[in-house]
């Protein structure tokens, strides 16, 4: 038997971090339903700001175009990204290997305004030499978060490489499938909760990013992310704290789901 | 071997999406800045680093980007360490709660996140409120656009990505070795120093580097809760592409800035392939 400090130290440190780490945004959620305009004082129950952002139109175009370049991101990233975490995790050494992680992992350890810049460097050098992309849009957005979001997908798919058994599909292959047949029968599968995780974790990245998209899109594609940043630098708004507290029960709904995801399946 | 159809797709993907921007980023830097569009022109100038070089608004900001980015990882590491030795040592049924309370804020919108203090730090905000309501302070404090505003916006912003990896070096230390250590007759401050704190080293060392870097380059939270005082680099970076059009110099300081960050990360994989 193990015999533990008793002490009331660490637990005290941990409430308090997470006082720490939640009291913010739940004082925040608790002004979004202030009616007062100021976002300090207290005037008294309200649901008017809800109201307000639901009529704003901008505010819904932006989210509108969030939510279809995380869309597509996060999917273009799952596709990259599992193969990549499976190149990693499953087929040992080849010349360039190094190369190959050090490129896959760049854009998750390096700040986002580099990552931004190169991403807009390069649409700008294509824009110049064949002439697309000279409006950049959606798409631009989608792909310059794709290769963000492609590092994390595989991440989580190697790691969960390391917990299944590599002689399931060896046997597949003995048997006769072709090493592609043999990915998308057996490890494919056994790799979906993770790929599911790793979609969800690219999605919300993408939905989150402030930076890269900044740099990389036009004067005509605003993300929700622009957008609340350009009005928060305008000052604090009630409507500001409705969206937030929207975002931020929405999002602990998928992070809770994708933690069920990750658990229920690895119980298997 | 069938490999290659794995690897050439998604070579070719890294090569062309991820090295070719970069290589854009080093190559743009040795350009010079014109009126045009795009605004510069191919060449090989070294007046963008000349200039990094000799104004001391590049690199003070550098240099203060590494200092606040050093202490924010500090206090990450002295407020985050306790906390994950915390949750090692909860009860196994209430790990996993406890874990995913970590990770939430980790999903939840960065800029959200840094809003919300705003509210909080503003002279007529709810910090100063309660400090006048308890009579503590008589004007209210400056508490917003300054350093201290900075390093509580990093601390807050990133402490899951120290909490994380300290998890889970944690989890994995052999239990055995500190029943061994009380067992010899160690106190548990002096077990805590001798056994469990070496032993998580690896831990630390990946925590402060998931601080650092992301905490280095940061624009959102020096912009929205700093001051004039001290400008970080990551938004001296984005003033330099935005608001001056000098996307040569934008690229030379994304240079300096991750050839500086290469070095502690060289560093950790050093300590990385030492102790595997």
């Amino acid at each position: 038997m193990m015999r533990r400090p008793t002490s009331a130290t660490l637990p005290t440190v941990l409430a308090a971090g997470f006082a720490f780490l939640y009291l913010p945004i739940v004082i925040m959620a608790a002004f979004s339903f202030n009616e007062s305009r100021l976002v300090t004082v207290w005037g008294g129950f309200s649901t008017k700001w809800y109201g307000e952002l639901f009529g704003n139109v901008r505010m819904l175009e932006s989210a509108g175009l969030s939510f279809a370049v995380a869309t597509v991101s996060a999917t273009l990233a799952a596709g990259i990204g599992t193969l990549a975490g499976y190149v990693l995790g499953r087929l040992g050494r080849f010349p360039g290997r190094a190369l190959f992680a050090l490129l896959l992992l760049a854009p998750m350890v390096l700040p986002e305004v580099i990552l931004g810049l190169a991403m807009l460097m390069a649409f700008a050098t294509l824009d110049s030499l064949i002439g697309w992309p000279a409006e950049r849009g959606f798409l631009a957005i989608a792909f310059a978060h794709a290769c963000y979001g492609t590092a994390f997908v595989a991440v989580i798919v190697e790691a969960r490489l390391r917990g299944i058994d590599p002689a399931l599909e060896e046997a597949a292959r003995d048997l006769g499938a072709k090493p592609w047949r043999a990915f998308a029968r057996v490890t494919l599968p056994l790799l979906a909760p993770a790929v599911a995780a790793g979609w969800l974790l690219a999605f919300t990245l993408s939905l989150d990013d402030l930076v890269v998209a900044s740099f990389v899109s036009g004067p005509g594609a605003t993300t929700l992310p622009m957008l609340v940043y350009s009005s928060v630098r305008l000052g604090l708004s009630p409507q500001i704290n409705a969206l937030a507290t929207v975002m931020v029960v929405c999002i602990a709904c998928v992070a809770w789901a994708a933690s069920r995801i990750g658990t229920t399946r690895a119980k298997l | 071997m069938n490999r290659a159809i794995f690897i050439a797709p998604v070579f070719a993907w890294l090569l062309a999406a991820i090295a070719m921007p970069f290589a854009l980023i080093l190559a743009i830097s040795f350009g010079e800045a014109t009126q045009g569009a795009p605004p510069f022109d191919w060449g090989f100038s070294l007046a963008s680093y000349r200039l990094l070089l000799s104004d001391d608004l590049y690199l003070g900001a550098l240099a203060n980007a590494a200092r606040i980015a050093g202490t924010s990882t500090l206090i990450c590491l002295l407020v985050g360490y306790p906390m994950a030795l915390a949750i090692v040592r909860a009860r196994p049924q209430h790990r996993a709660l406890l874990l995913f309370l970590v990770m939430l804020p980790f999903w939840t919108s960065f800029l959200i996140r840094v809003y919300a203090w705003m509210g909080l730090l503003r002279p007529t905000g709810l910090v100063n409120a309660a400090l006048a309501e308890f009579g503590l302070v008589d004007a209210p404090l400056q508490l917003i656009a300054n350093e201290f505003a900075v390093h509580l916006g990093i601390v807050y912003a990133y402490l899951p990505f120290m909490v994380l990896p300290l998890y889970a070096t944690l989890e994995k230390l052999d239990a055995r070795l500190l029943e061994a250590a009380y067992d010899l007759g160690a106190e548990p401050r002096r077990a805590f120093w001798r056994v469990t704190f070496p032993l998580s080293l690896p831990g630390v060392a990946a925590g402060a580097l998931l601080v650092f870097i992301p905490a280095s380059g940061e624009f959102v939270i020096p912009d929205l809760l700093g001051g004039p005082d001290s400008p970080m680099i990551g938004r001296v970076l984005w003033f330099e592409f935005f608001q001056n059009r000098d996307w040569p110099m934008a690229c030379a300081l994304a240079t300096a800035l991750a050839a500086l960050l290469a070095v502690p990360l060289l560093l950790f994989d050093r300590l990385r392939s030492a102790t595997t």
